[in-house]
């Protein structure tokens, strides 16, 4: 309680240069660069943060930068690579990394019946090891859990394996795939597992197994990222900071394209899409309470206008009862979109436990009706994996054909089309040259409250080789390109 | 460039007016001790955050899954500073009137029908607008409070986008403006939490004017820690168990994870069963204490189970 506000005269303000601010402006430039939208006031907000945290903590210095700048989670994995980018070397992490080894070849590697007359700095301390000698360190303290010793043998074995030589072109991955076979953790996790086996005094229930086998999981994987973030260190000081952080640059999760997905950029989708549908319900129910008024409700204006004495102070509305949105969702997937459609059939998913009324369609040659795969599914798994195995999709050969499609939809489905119905294509328009039947779309454009089309291919892409897509959308209401989440969520804001 | 300049000049004219504060917290470690004192177990990021909120007077917006103690923070930090708890629910249709201040119509009609004999129309209308007929609402209560405070908007996701706009003034410049009364700055810079469960996006300029904290379900270390400073007599064998039971299922992938409230919960379970030690039986039981959702039960019990058989008979207990 010493100081007050007033002493808090930010003298960085005034643009002082000092290496700090120099070093996180740099850093923040590159923040943007990832794509991170980083605007001026809190940059600003940011300088005056780390003036309140001592710079030798770390982790309380990255909290704070990370506090002031980065204001969405999904934004912090990028955040954390820079961040360790740009203040690996400056650090004092080595220094404390060369203390801890000074205090661990006193005790901890005695433990393991290794003598070692003196310490030498940096990783030297261990180079005399061989290298099962440095399997058994490394089996002790994943079996200990021991955290300092574990951040020590990983920066070893980056030493002793990955082979790094100054100025050579390959990238982390390389090196870390070199580190890590060498290890043969998957050895490593049965002999863990045989040890606590060994020490158990009777039998481990399968529980125990299980438990026992996710806590060697958990500290096997804290190596392989102290060793993944060692790797990063070394190569960061053999290129220089820009050069690096320029190699680690990678799409944010909205902007990660359906069609080329990793499987854990699809898991972190996936995990995107339920606010998303949420926010597509909110919209196609637009006739909410708030804001939009209907006639004047007499009755309710004279009961509170007795209250004021029998003034009707305060007129009351009648509200207008939100319209209940129905959807039908027409979905593309054959093999030309097969990324794209996983996705698909999440969203898919994902919207018929919004809404009260969706009906779900998916179709390569043949087409099918599927909300009854997806409604009442708890387990999303398992509704794609119906959808995938029993739905009837196939009529010929198994290539798309939109025209064919939309026939068997307007003939089976099309007189279900109202004028509350929303209706969502989800394809490529490639159509294999087949017949494009486009007065289906006319004919349901007319009936339909609404028709949209959204396309996972790049715009450049449409009406190239045999996509058709041109044609439909002349019938469309609109014609979307939906290739990560940000394009989906700016389709759901033109709902409006 | 002149941006900037404008910014600055405009910072500056906000510390003058602003009221000088001693500041709440020392340093960063006193924050985590205080919280503790009120078995509040807050890790590095989480104690970092609020004291930098305390040194740069700004709003924290917390994010996160929902039962990790999001609005337990601001009532922890509430107590440990001995401060008054002001909390505003936020939900659809939230408006000014319940948000900042509404006129008292109906003292205002009294007035009216008291004076109209005897004073001049101009002069009632002066007084109708003055601060006796001020309704204060929790916003405005919390920057004309007298006594330490901290303001808790809870939900502030669940308000429209355009309803978001409300708070802007009163989150960067502490002061509302009311139209026939002027603006009324604070007393005070109360600390602020906005809590949100992610549903939809907040603004850009929301965001802007906070500090950002995402509170994640706690690691193995810390839950057991919370279940022990929560629950008194607990067996710490038996806490280190169901921490890292939980910890199993957090990782397979569920409809929803159980949280912290849940993980107390069923702890607590446990300690009235009087269990000392878990097996596959127990767990199977009392799984629907964990998670809430059929389909996630069986997933869990199939994972964990010794055999097939006691999924079975686990089955029919749920359908009895």
């Amino acid at each position: 309680m010493s100081s007050t506000r007033e002493l808090n005269e930010s003298t960085h303000a005034e643009g002082q240069e000092s290496p700090l601010l120099e070093l996180l402006n740099g850093f923040i430039v590159e923040l943007r660069l990832a794509g991170l939208p980083v605007s001026l006031t809190e940059s600003l907000d940011a300088m005056e943060a780390v003036s309140h945290i001592p710079i030798e903590d770390r982790d309380a210095f990255k909290y704070a930068l990370g506090a002031t700048l980065v204001k969405n989670y999904s934004h912090w994995k990028s955040f954390e690579v820079v961040f360790e980018v740009y203040f690996s070397i400056r650090g004092s992490e080595y220094e404390i990394q060369e203390n801890e080894l000074e205090n661990l070849t006193g005790d901890e590697v005695g433990e393991t019946e290794y003598q070692q007359g003196e310490a030498p700095s940096g990783g030297g301390a261990m180079s005399g090891l061989s290298p099962e000698e440095l399997q058994e360190m490394l089996f002790r303290a994943l079996l200990n859990g021991d955290q300092a010793m574990l951040r020590l043998l990983a920066r070893q074995s980056v030493i002793r394996y990955a082979g790094m030589e100054p100025g050579r072109p390959v990238g982390g991955t390389y090196y870390l795939y070199r580190t890590l076979r060498n290890l043969d953790l998957d050895s490593m996790l049965d002999r863990l597992m045989d040890q606590s086996r060994e020490q158990a005094l009777s039998d481990l229930t399968q529980l125990e197994e299980r438990l026992e086998q996710d806590e060697y999981k958990n500290r096997i994987e804290e190596l392989k990222k102290q060793i993944e973030s060692e790797i990063r260190r070394s190569l960061v000081a053999d290129r220089g900071v820009e050069a690096m952080a320029r190699t680690l640059r990678k799409p944010l999760p909205e902007d990660v394209d359906f069609m080329h997905a990793s499987r854990e950029e699809m898991a972190n989708l996936r995990r995107s899409l339920y606010p998303l549908t949420r926010k597509l319900a909110a919209r196609l129910a637009r006739r909410r309470k708030y804001g939009r008024r209907g006639p004047l409700d007499f009755r309710k204006t004279i009961r509170h206008s007795l209250s004021y004495g029998g003034v009707p102070a305060e007129p009351k509305f009648k509200y207008p009862r939100p319209s209940k949105p129905e959807i039908m969702v027409v979905a593309d997937i054959s093999g030309s979109v097969a990324a794209f459609a996983r996705f698909t059939l999440h969203l898919l998913y994902a919207i018929s436990s919004q809404f009260s009324k969706v009906r779900s369609f998916v179709f390569i040659d043949g087409l099918d009706e599927v909300t009854r795969f997806l409604e009442g599914v708890e387990d999303i798994g398992e509704a794609v994996h119906r959808v995938n195995t029993e739905a009837d999709v196939v009529w010929v050969d198994g290539h798309s054909d939109y025209g064919h499609a939309f026939g068997v939809f307007w003939e089976k489905y099309g007189k279900d089309i109202g004028p509350k119905t929303t209706v969502l294509i989800l394809g490529d328009a490639r159509n294999n040259y087949h017949a494009s039947q486009s007065w289906i779309l006319k004919e349901a454009h007319h009936k339909a409250r609404k028709l949209y089309w959204l396309n996972p291919e790049p715009r450049a892409y449409w009406d190239t080789g045999d996509s058709i897509l041109g044609e439909y959308a002349t019938y469309c209401d609109g014609a979307y390109e939906v290739r990560n989440l940000r394009q989906l969520e700016a389709f759901i804001e033109k709902l409006v | 460039m002149l941006v900037v300049i404008i910014f600055l000049e405009d910072e500056a004219f906000l510390k003058d007016t602003l009221i000088q504060v001693d500041y709440r917290f020392e340093d960063v470690a006193g924050v985590r001790s205080g919280l503790s004192d009120v078995s509040y177990l807050a890790d590095d990021g989480i104690a970092g955050i609020v004291y930098l909120a305390d040194r740069l007077a700004k709003p924290v917006l917390i994010e996160g899954p929902a039962g990790t103690g999001k609005t337990q923070l601001a009532k922890s930090v509430a107590e440990m500073s001995g401060a008054r708890l002001i909390r505003l629910q936020c939900y659809e249709g939230l408006d000014e009137s319940k948000a900042l201040y509404e006129w008292n119509y109906k003292k205002q009609l009294l007035r009216i029908q008291a004076e109209n004999e005897t004073r001049d129309w101009n002069e009632i209308e002066d007084d109708l607008f003055s601060e006796d007929f001020l309704l204060s609402r929790p916003l405005l209560e919390a920057i004309r409070a007298e006594e330490p405070v901290v303001l808790l908007i809870d939900e502030v996701d669940r308000v429209e986008i355009e309803t978001e706009a409300l708070l802007l003034e009163i989150l960067s410049e502490y002061q509302v403006s009311i139209p026939e009364l002027g603006t009324v700055v604070g007393n005070q810079v109360p600390l602020v939490f906005l809590t949100s469960n992610g549903t939809r996006e907040l603004s850009e300029a929301l965001k802007r004017r906070c500090l950002y904290l995402y509170i994640d379900y706690p690691d193995l270390e810390r839950e057991r820690e919370i279940i022990n400073a929560k629950i008194p007599g607990m067996d710490e064998n038996l806490a280190d168990q169901i921490a890292r039971i939980v910890r199993s299922i957090r990782q397979l992938d569920l409809k929803k994870h159980p949280s912290v409230s849940e993980t107390l919960d069923w702890a607590k379970t446990l300690l009235l069963l009087g269990i000392e030690k878990i097996d596959a039986d127990v767990a199977t039981e009392t799984a629907n204490v964990l998670l809430k959702y059929r389909s996630d039960i069986e997933k869990a019990t199939k994972e964990f189970a010794d055999n097939p058989d006691s999924i079975e008979e686990a089955e029919e207990e749920g359908a009895a």
